[in-house]
C-alpha cells in the first residue's frame, strides 16, 4: 500500500446540510442509476432537492469547494445505491461528519475512503452554524485522533474501530486485503453443510 | 452457553479476522441484478480478476425492466444498455442469469427464497438494501454498495463487522384485517428509523412462529427501513415445509439431513441471550398506513397525523418537513385521504399471498374513476400461479392493470412512475421523497389489502370495514 491511501486526516472548507434521515435517494435519485459508470454523477448531488430548494448550501456559491460534509441524524438511510457517496465523493467531499449514518451508506463510504465519524447533536449544530457563519474556514477532521478541529475548537467524533484502522492504515480498497486470504476462503466453504453437500 | 443463529452462522462463514479488526466472512449465496454490478463487473476487468465462485452467484433483471411492452430492444435505451451490460457480464463470466426466457425472473429478493436458493444457516450478500428480505428462511442477509460487489465476485467474501443482536418479539395475535406488513410498519414505527443501526434483528414471538415464511419475508424484507443491518425468523417447521420441493433446495436424503441442520444446527438455541429485547403486542395493532417522507411516520388508520409539536426538538424540522411534502395538517385523520395511485407489487408484498388478497378485496367493487391502479407479480413464477388461479381477471374486471414481473413503481426506474404531484397508495418499502419517480410525488405505504381498498375508495379506507 502507499501512503495515498491513508486518511489520517481530511483538511478543508465545510458545507452544512441539516435535517435528519436524509435517504439515498434524495442525495441521488433513481434516474441517475440508469448509468452503466459512476462518472458524471457529482453534479447531479442532491438533484431534486437542489431545484425544489433554491436555498440548498449545494446551490450555495459560498460553498463550492467544500469538501467536509455536515449533517444531521442516520445521514444516508435507505437505498444500498453506492451512487450516492460517489455522487458526493465527485463533487468535492472528502469526509462527513454526523449524528449518525444509514450503515450501508457509511460502509459504501468506507470502500471509497471517505471517513464517516459520529459527534453529539450539540457539536453538530454548532458545526453547522459555524460554517454557515464563515463558509471560508478551515476545517480538520483528525480519524486518528477522533475529532474534528475548526479554529481553535476541538470536537471528539468517533467512528467504528474496523474502519477507522482500514482508512488510518490504508487498507479500505478491501479487495487486495480479502484476496491475501487465500486458499483459506475455499477451506472455509467447503466445511459448510451448505457447499460440501448434505 | 447457549448460542443465537446470527453466532452460528458468523462463525461458520469467519475465514479470519483481518488486521482492522473486523471479520473476513465467506458470503454463501451471491445475488446479482443489472442496476447496481455494471459497474463492480468493470472493476473486475481492470483488476483482471475473474468470479471466485460463479457456482454461488445469481443473477436476474428486475429494477429497469419495462412491466407492460417487453419487446427488445426496450422502448428506453438506457435500460436496453443496463440489459445488455447485464446479458453480456454474466456471458463473460460464466454466471447464470434468469432472465424472461427462463421463466424465473423476477425480483431478486422475490426469486430468491422462490427457487429455494436462499436456505437457513447461509450468509447471503446482493447489491441491494431489501436483501435482509432472505433472513426469513433463517439466512444473514446483507445489502451491500457496488464496490463491495466487486469484493464478492472477486473474493466470495466481505469485510465486515458483526452486527449486536435485538430480539423483537410480537406477543398475542393480530387482528382480521392486520398483516405483515402492519406488523413490520408498527415495528418501525415503534422502535423508529434510526432504532435498529447498530443491529441484526431477530424477529420471534406467537405472532411471528405463526406467520407463514411469505409474510415472513415481508416483516424480513424491511429490516433496513428500522434502520438494522439484517434481520432473521428462526428456522423452523414453517420453513422446512416452504422448501421441500424448491427446485434449489436440497432433495430426497438429502433435504432430511439439511433438515437436520437448519433445527438443530442454525436456529437459536433456548436460553440464548440478546444485546437487547423488544415487545410488541400484537393485538394492539390496526391497518398501518404512513403520512410523511420516511417509514416511521406512520399511524393506525383510525389515527389522525401527529404534530410536530408533540415530538422531541431535533426531530420537528423533519416533521415539518413531511406535512409540507405531503401537503397534510397536523391532527387530520389519515382516514379519507385522497389517492391518484393504487400500487400493489414490490418485494416486499408481490408474492402470491399479496396478490390473493388484494384479489379477495377487488373482487367487492370497482377502482375509483380518478385513479390508476397498478398490479405487478414479484415474479414470473408469481404471475403463473395468480394467472392458474385467475387473479388477474378479477382484478382486470375491476379496473387494475396487470403487468408483468419487475421493480416498477417501487423506485420508478422504468416506465411505471408518479407525474407530478400524484399522491399513491403503494405496498412497497419506501416513502421517501421522490421514491415512486416524480420529485414532487407522495406515497403512503400500506398492506396490499389497504391498497386495493385505496384504490376502490379513491381514497385511504379501512379494509377491516369492508371485510366486515
Amino acid at each position: 500500500m502507499t501512503t495515498d491511501f491513508k486518511r489520517r486526516q481530511i483538511t478543508g472548507r465545510g458545507i452544512p446540510v441539516t435535517g435528519n434521515d436524509i435517504d439515498t435517494d434524495r442525495i441521488i435519485p433513481a434516474r441517475f442509476l440508469k448509468a452503466v459508470v459512476f462518472e458524471g454523477l457529482g453534479e447531479h448531488a442532491f438533484e431534486d432537492a437542489r431545484k425544489q430548494n433554491p436555498e440548498h448550501p449545494f446551490n450555495s456559491p459560498a460553498y463550492r469547494g467544500a469538501s467536509v460534509l455536515v449533517v444531521g441524524q442516520n445521514f444516508g438511510c435507505g437505498s444500498s445505491r453506492e451512487h450516492a457517496p460517489q455522487a458526493l465523493m465527485r463533487w468535492g467531499i472528502r469526509a462527513i461528519v454526523g449524528g449518525s449514518f444509514g450503515e450501508i451508506f457509511a460502509g459504501n463510504c468506507v470502500m471509497l475512503g471517505m471517513p464517516c465519524l459520529r459527534a453529539s447533536q450539540q457539536d453538530i449544530e454548532w458545526l453547522q452554524r459555524e460554517i454557515g457563519r464563515s463558509p471560508q474556514a478551515s476545517i480538520t477532521v483528525d480519524v486518528e485522533k477522533q475529532e474534528v478541529r475548526l479554529g481553535d475548537r476541538v470536537i471528539k467524533a468517533s467512528m467504528p474501530d474496523g474502519p477507522r484502522n482500514q482508512l488510518v492504515n490504508g487498507t479500505w480498497d478491501s479487495t487486495s486485503v480479502l484476496l491475501e486470504a487465500g486458499a483459506a476462503i475455499e477451506a472455509t466453504a467447503g466445511r459448510l453443510p451448505y457447499v460440501k453437500g448434505f | 452457553m447457549a448460542r443465537t443463529l446470527l453466532d452460528k452462522v458468523w462463525e461458520a462463514h469467519t475465514v479470519r479476522t483481518l488486521p482492522s479488526g473486523q471479520t473476513q466472512l465467506l458470503i454463501g449465496l451471491h445475488l446479482i441484478h443489472e442496476v447496481t454490478t455494471p459497474q463492480a463487473f468493470q472493476m473486475l476487468k481492470e483488476l483482471k480478476l475473474k468470479v471466485r465462485m460463479p457456482e454461488r452467484t445469481f443473477g436476474t433483471l428486475d429494477h429497469i425492466i419495462p412491466t407492460a411492452d417487453q419487446s427488445r430492444p426496450y422502448a428506453d435505451p438506457e435500460a436496453e444498455e443496463m440489459a445488455q451490460h447485464m446479458y453480456r457480464n454474466m456471458k463473460d463470466f460464466n454466471l447464470q442469469l434468469f432472465d424472461m426466457s427462463t421463466g424465473k425472473q423476477g425480483i431478486v429478493h422475490v426469486i430468491g427464497p422462490e427457487l429455494g436458493l436462499t436456505q437457513p444457516g447461509m450468509t447471503i450478500a446482493c447489491g441491494d438494501s431489501h436483501t435482509s428480505t432472505h433472513g426469513a428462511v433463517g439466512a444473514i442477509a446483507f445489502g451491500i454498495g457496488t464496490t463491495q460487489v466487486r469484493d464478492v465476485l472477486a473474493t466470495q467474501c466481505l469485510a465486515m463487522a458483526k452486527p449486536k443482536l435485538r430480539q423483537v418479539r410480537v406477543e398475542g395475535s393480530l387482528a382480521r384485517g392486520v398483516y405483515a406488513k402492519d406488523v413490520i410498519l408498527w415495528i418501525i414505527n415503534q422502535l423508529g428509523v434510526k432504532g435498529g443501526v447498530g443491529y441484526a434483528y431477530e424477529y420471534a414471538g406467537p405472532v411471528i412462529e405463526r406467520m407463514t415464511m411469505e409474510e415472513r419475508l415481508t416483516v424480513c424484507n424491511m429490516s433496513i427501513e428500522g434502520g438494522a443491518r439484517c434481520g432473521y425468523v428462526n428456522p423452523d417447521q414453517t420453513t422446512i415445509d416452504y422448501l421441500r420441493g424448491k427446485p434449489y433446495a436440497p432433495s430426497g436424503d438429502a433435504f432430511e439431513r439439511a433438515t437436520r441442520w437448519w433445527l438443530g444446527g442454525v436456529a437459536t438455541e433456548p436460553g440464548a441471550s440478546f444485546d437487547d429485547v423488544k415487545r410488541i403486542d400484537g393485538a394492539r395493532i390496526e391497518p398501518v398506513v404512513t403520512w410523511g417522507i420516511n417509514p416511521e411516520m406512520s399511524v393506525g388508520v383510525s389515527q389522525s397525523i401527529p404534530s410536530p409539536e408533540a415530538q422531541p426538538e431535533a426531530e420537528r424540522p423533519t416533521f415539518r418537513e413531511a406535512l409540507a411534502h405531503m401537503g397534510f395538517q397536523a391532527g387530520q385523520p389519515i382516514k379519507g385521504a385522497k389517492i391518484d395511485v393504487a400500487f400493489v407489487g414490490s418485494c416486499t408484498n408481490g408474492r402470491l399471498s399479496d396478490l390473493r388478497i388484494a384479489a379477495e378485496i377487488a373482487r367487492k367493487g370497482k377502482v375509483a374513476k380518478h385513479v390508476r391502479a397498478l398490479i405487478v407479480p414479484g415474479s414470473q413464477q408469481v404471475a403463473k400461479a395468480a394467472e392458474a388461479e385467475g387473479l388477474h381477471e378479477i382484478f382486470q374486471a375491476a379496473g387494475f392493470q396487470w403487468r408483468k414481473a419487475g421493480c416498477s413503481m417501487c423506485l420508478g426506474m422504468n416506465d411505471d412512475k408518479l407525474r407530478g404531484r400524484e399522491m399513491s397508495a403503494s405496498s412497497s418499502n419506501r416513502n421517501f421523497i421522490g421514491r415512486q419517480g416524480s420529485p414532487t410525488g407522495r406515497t403512503l405505504l400500506m398492506s396490499p389489502a389497504m391498497v386495493a381498498a385505496a384504490a376502490i375508495a379513491g381514497e385511504v379506507a379501512d379494509v377491516r370495514e369492508i371485510l366486515r
